[in-house]
């Protein structure tokens, strides 16, 4: 077995980082291309599947001009994309050529987070993780390892750990993003929102984005279908502590306290039910518990408001009323990363009852009810069941929560309550990141018997672990088929458009072998992942072939709003629209929502807010050298009075100091009257310390990093990350 | 003869940057290097502040300062729309037609010899837009011919106020930011 | 209230401001500048038939004319990014470009300079050769050919002065260099170089005497042609009274009126002056203080110009 270089991973204590030497073996796994290909095509091919840059899935067709990759444009014939992708999605040629990738299996030689790895053959990582996995079953049931991922590519890593017998797979997205907002819509609609929203944002006539920054948050057809509402005249309310790229668009800018949101919305409904002003019709024919939830209302006036989110009343007044002249083509936006306060689902809830007042739910201009192609699923032998039964939930404390809660596993994991958690496998996300508070993180993974991470590129959760497994990137590979839940229904294919550099391998592959070693072959009936594709068409009457020469495949349209014919249904307790919610007041919740005010931040410090840019993906792009120069750090907003106040100069580099003595690395300061005095903003996924992310490492500091506390929402587990404060002075 | 120009819509504009990244990897950009770019200008004292947001280039003008500083005629006016343009061979790099631009457009690539946006002249010869108007998630791009009376450019500039950059400058740009 | 300007572009040479030219076109004007000065000199010593007697100037400077000039275009060559294609400046004369003008101008530079230094050679050369010796005997014979010779050398020379300074002030996209006073400036300068020079190598007290009252007057109306500048920026468009801005209070005000003005043209003109009234003896230093005042001018120049642009607002990079 060869060595790798001795260079540490990441800065784990604080022992400078020395220099490399790489050892002899190298040389040959790092330069050359993967293993039997055939020559190079010549000439230019235009290869259909869609990107996976993010989780949207935008239908793209690769350019290879003879064999190599040039460019990627969008699929005109995908309904998400409309032919044209974001700047991720056309930079996702930095992926495929981006010299930080993992390249071959690796296993950790020495303890757990030091840098000494052994580069191996994928046959003897498999069978480590095997022989783990089989240990781990004996001693401690097949419960105990599980699986977080997030991405279509994890569907067969669930499938290969359903069959070991594990029901514990999670995914981040839920407790540390969307999870609150689709169990307030839930509590109130009897549905979820969805990812892609079932949001109607082109035909909006009126538009309310609360925190949500569309146009830096850069989800393809939610940026598409705004700039159509705007460029038809939508009249766009924003509500942001920071004047965001949608507020620069906006007829009416709110400038809210942080934390007070559902404050605002409380006044909005106030208006709207006082002032008669709400969809009386649709109310009456949908809604239950109405007269209820008005007499809860009648405290949240705007001048009650007013002091609390810093709003005018006048404003909130008048923005009531244009989203009521403009009913039902009055849009709130549900937005997408929830876990803010700890109440988010309140807030989600009454987010959720304002566009029920506003009647758009099931309208045009709305949300509309989304629809998707029916493609079977392959048959496979039935999964063993679980006595134990997941482990996130123990006795459904958080009594609301649709899907596993991440940190949940991890809590289980350190108290070994209700029982032992040893095993971890990761997809596609960097827990030390996603989850708040990265020392509990750590403390879990010290726990653990084994810890596998599959990934593209060396994150700092690759380096905690103790098998790491290289996955071709989305262009080298085929997944699962994609039958979009969306406006209209469709199926999509990833295939590959370029083979993997070196000994990368794609998920279905390692999933399937895994599964193998682990005796689990009856699982994996199909021999090819063609065969198991070309199997699922077939069976849906759809050609294999015909879905690889256009990557795409619809289905005939169906109606998707209420005056479409789309029945008005709604899953709840009474069937109807919670305006007053019995199922969460017998539980002892808030039947209504009702508004907490937010902490104030200690004195010389400031709320850490963060968000998103439009160029990278979470903490996934920053080492995409494409990319990483459109953006190769971030930087701290600070509002410019404030700054001026501190003696901090603009473009100068400063460190954050949170709450609890965390400092950050060193960060550009933004000095700019885009925000307000009282808060301080970052996007997210820079201040890598992962050294083997040789272009990114050290640029720009880490939001997540300065996340050490957070408030678990109750009804539903989330976390809520926006509770931390931060000082900033100047760098040293 | 064609007279290419662009409209930019500033209402629609969000600057995601797709037109950045677009034009690297259609032209092959080298790494360090941009033929377009983002500028956000915002304006005021919080919270009562106003943003324009702008994709600009090679303004591509009507009175070219780096055509005319050219000592050897590298960079010229196409006869394809009147795109500005720069014969690779004929360029010494001199770099005069750099410190000519009030734009700041032009760069000397690795290779030695000015280079710039070309408008995609490559991809309108064949009918095309120029890949960061194809791009753009808002399409907020309109690209055609400013003399065809026709032209989605020309229908646009009639029908809302826009104003190109630095027009004192006398350079007359062909690109126009709609307000 | 200034515009909060953020643009994401960050090329080399370009960003966070224009910086294509270093050292290599300042060393070019300086030599380009010294170079016409002493054309027009040994243009002007001819026409006063200064060639029927021994004249040191004559013999010497054309030939330090060839070596500096060709310095000077070994300085431009290498400020080209693309040099394999140099020669394409001679494929074509561009009527709109002064650099064009001035790549044929610089070819005419050369045979002038020649036919000049045979008019009166140094006595080395024409013991070197015959031929050389022959030649400058029937040239000095011939009083209309000499004089011919010393309008073409002043002419061209006057030329190579100017160029340089057209040359910057058509690149308008510069203020600070969109002055017609730039030419006039930039052959000012040069005259006063070389006279400077003249006046410092000469052995014949004669022509020490005259080159050193050509530069006062000309160092003196340096002093007016940079004050016309000034006004010029100062009474142009806002871009032009930024520009002007740099050198009353701005970073480039410093070296302007230390270097270029003070010790380039102020204290040497008072030492020159007195020693032309004979008041002090010639000394070295002021015209070594001139000559580097010339470049220094070039340098400040060449720098502050390319700082100076038309974007307003603060201005950040990414």
């Amino acid at each position: 077995m060869d060595s790798l270089s001795r260079r540490r991973f990441l800065r784990i204590s604080a022992a400078t980082i020395g220099a490399t030497a790489a050892a002899g073996g190298l040389a040959g796994h790092l330069a050359g291309r993967g293993t039997g290909e055939a020559a190079a095509p010549s000439g230019l091919q235009k290869i259909p599947t869609f990107c996976d840059i993010c989780f949207w899935k935008c239908g793209a067709i690769a350019y290879v001009q003879d064999g190599r990759l040039w460019k990627i444009e969008g699929n005109p014939d995908d309904p998400l994309s409309r032919g044209r992708l974001c700047p991720r999605g056309t930079g996702g040629v930095g992926a495929h050529v981006d010299e930080d990738r993992l390249k071959a299996p690796l296993i950790r030689r020495r303890q757990r987070g030091e840098d000494v790895w052994a580069q191996v053959t994928w046959d003897e990582a498999l069978s480590h993780i095997a022989g783990k996995m089989q240990a781990i079953k004996a001693r401690y049931g097949p419960e105990a390892v599980a699986l977080f991922s997030h991405g279509l590519g994890g569907t067969f890593l669930k499938h290969t750990l359903k069959a070991y017998g594990s029901p514990n797979i999670a995914a981040p997205s839920f407790a540390q993003c969307r999870g609150p907002r689709d169990v307030g819509f839930h509590l109130t609609f009897g549905e979820e929102v969805g990812s892609p929203e079932r949001t109607d944002i082109r035909n909006s006539r009126c538009l309310v984005l609360i925190g949500s920054h569309l146009g830096e948050n850069m989800h393809n057809t939610q940026v598409q279908e705004f700039a159509e509402a705007v460029g038809n005249g939508a009249r766009v309310i924003v509500v942001d502590p920071r004047f965001s790229v949608a507020a620069s668009k906006a007829a009416h800018y709110l400038p809210i306290k942080p934390g007070t949101d559902l404050a605002l919305v409380l006044a909005w409904m106030h208006v709207l039910v006082t002032e008669g002003l709400y969809d009386k019709d649709y109310v009456a024919q949908h809604g239950f518990g109405f007269e209820a939830f008005a007499a809860e209302l009648a405290p949240y006036t705007p001048e009650w408001a007013y002091p609390e989110t810093g709003i005018d009343p006048a404003v909130i007044r008048e923005t009531a009323r244009e989203m009521a002249r403009c009913r039902p083509a009055t849009l709130v936006h549900p937005g997408r990363h929830a876990t803010w306060y700890g109440d988010d689902t309140q807030r989600a809830r009454a987010i959720a009852l304002l566009n029920a007042l506003l009647g758009s739910w099931g309208r045009k201009g709305g949300f509309y009810t989304p629809v998707s192609m029916d493609i079977p699923g392959y048959p496979y032998p039935p999964y063993p069941k679980s006595e134990k039964g997941k482990v996130d939930n123990p006795g459904a404390r958080y009594p609301f929560a649709l899907e596993t809660i991440t940190t949940g596993i991890r809590e289980a994991t350190i108290t070994g309550k209700p029982y032992p958690i040893k095993g971890w496998m990761t997809y596609a996300t960097n827990l030390m990141t996603a989850l708040p508070n990265e020392p509990e993180t750590i403390t879990a993974i010290q726990a653990l018997d084994l810890l596998v991470v599959v990934d593209v590129i060396p994150t700092e959760m690759a380096g905690w672990a103790d098998v790491v497994l290289p996955e071709s990137t989305y262009l080298e590979r085929y997944d699962d088929l994609n039958p979009e839940l969306f406006r209209e229904p469709f199926v999509a294919l990833r295939q590959p458009v370029v083979p993997s550099p070196h000994d990368q391998k794609p998920n279905w592959w390692i999933a399937r072998e895994l599964a193998k070693k682990l005796g689990l072959e009856s699982y994996y009936p199909w021999k090819t992942i063609e065969e198991y594709l070309d199997y699922r068409l077939t069976k849906a009457g759809l050609s294999f072939a015909e879905l690889k020469q256009k990557g795409i495949i619809h289905g005939p349209k169906q109606p998707v709003f209420f005056d479409e014919g789309v029945a008005p249904v709604f899953p709840t307790a009474s069937g109807k629209i919670e305006f007053y919610s019995t199922t969460l007041g017998d539980r002892g919740f808030d039947p209504v929502p009702t508004f907490t005010r937010p902490a104030e931040p200690p004195a010389g410090m400031f709320r850490l807010l963060f968000g998103r840019a439009p160029v990278h993906s979470f903490g996934r792009t920053q080492s995409n050298p494409l990319l990483n120069e459109m953006m190769d750090e971030n930087e701290v907003w600070l509002n410019a009075d404030v700054a001026a106040r501190l003696g901090l100069t603009d473009g100068g580099y400063v460190r954050l100091t949170n709450q609890d003595g965390v400092v950050s690395n060193r960060v550009k300061l933004k000095a700019t009257q885009r925000i307000r005095p009282d808060c301080v903003y970052m996007v997210h996924g820079f201040g890598h310390t992962a050294v083997r992310l040789r272009r990114t490492v050290g640029r720009g500091a880490s939001d997540a990093q300065l996340i050490t506390r957070y408030t678990t929402d109750p009804l539903m587990g989330g976390t809520g990350m926006n509770v931390n404060f931060v000082a900033v002075e100047a760098e040293a | 003869m064609a007279r290419y120009g662009m409209a930019i819509d500033t209402r629609l504009c969000v600057g995601c940057m797709d037109c950045v990244v677009a034009c690297k990897t259609e032209n092959r950009v080298p790494e360090g290097f941009n033929r377009d770019w983002i500028a956000y200008e915002a304006v005021g004292r919080f919270p009562t502040l106003h943003m324009e947001i702008r994709s600009e280039r090679c303004n591509h003008c009507d009175n070219p300062p780096c055509v005319t500083c050219c000592p050897t005629g590298a960079s010229h006016v196409d006869d394809l729309g009147r795109i500005v343009l720069v014969a690779h061979e004929a360029c010494i790099g001199c770099k005069a037609c750099l410190a000519s631009c009030p734009y700041d457009a032009r760069f000397v690539h690795p290779d030695g010899y000015a280079d710039k946006c070309t408008f995609c002249a490559h991809r309108v010869t064949d009918g095309l837009d120029p890949s960061c108007v194809a791009v753009c998630p808002t399409h907020c791009f309109t690209f055609g011919d400013l003399d065809d009376p026709n032209s989605a450019i020309t229908k646009a500039l009639e029908s809302r106020t826009a104003h190109p950059l630095l027009p004192a400058a006398g350079t007359r740009p062909r690109i126009f930011y709609l307000d | 209230m200034t515009p909060e300007l953020f643009i994401t572009r960050h090329n080399d040479l370009i960003d966070p401001f224009v910086h294509v030219w270093s050292w290599q076109i300042p060393i070019y004007l300086f030599l380009g500048g010294w170079v016409a000065g002493m054309m027009i000199i040994t243009g002007y010593f001819m026409l006063g038939g200064r060639h029927t007697r021994r004249s040191p100037l004559l013999s010497a400077l054309p030939g330090v004319g060839l070596v500096l000039l060709s310095l000077g275009m070994l300085a431009l060559f290498l400020d080209l990014e693309h040099k394999r294609y140099v020669w394409r400046l001679y494929t074509t004369l561009q009527w709109t470009s002064p650099m064009s003008w001035g790549s044929w101008i610089l070819l005419l530079v050369y045979p002038v300079l020649v036919l000049t230094w045979m008019v009166r050679p140094p006595v080395i050369l024409e013991d070197l050769s015959q031929t050389i010796e022959r030649v400058s005997r029937a040239l000095q014979a011939n009083r209309r050919i000499v004089r011919v010779i010393g309008i073409a050398s002043m002419i061209i020379g006057a030329a190579l002065g100017v160029y340089t300074g057209v040359l910057l002030s058509s690149l308008g996209a510069r203020p600070l260099w969109n002055s017609g006073a730039l030419g006039v400036l930039f052959l000012a300068s040069g005259v006063s170089a070389a006279a400077a020079f003249a006046h410092l190598v000469t052995r014949s007290p004669d022509e020490r005497a005259l080159t050193v009252r050509i530069d006062n007057v000309v160092l003196a109306s340096e002093l007016g042609i940079l004050t016309l500048f000034l006004l010029g920026l100062l009474a142009g468009s806002a871009p032009q009274v930024e520009a002007a801005g740099l050198f009353l209070g701005g970073p480039y005000t410093a070296p302007f009126w230390v270097f270029v003005v003070g010790l380039g043209i102020v204290v040497p003109l008072f030492i020159q002056i007195l020693a032309a009234r004979h008041l002090i003896q010639h000394t070295p230093i002021a015209p070594i203080m001139v000559m580097a005042g010339g470049l220094a001018l070039r340098w400040v120049i060449v720098s502050a110009g390319q700082f100076s642009h038309w974007a307003h607002g603060a201005m950040r990079m990414h």
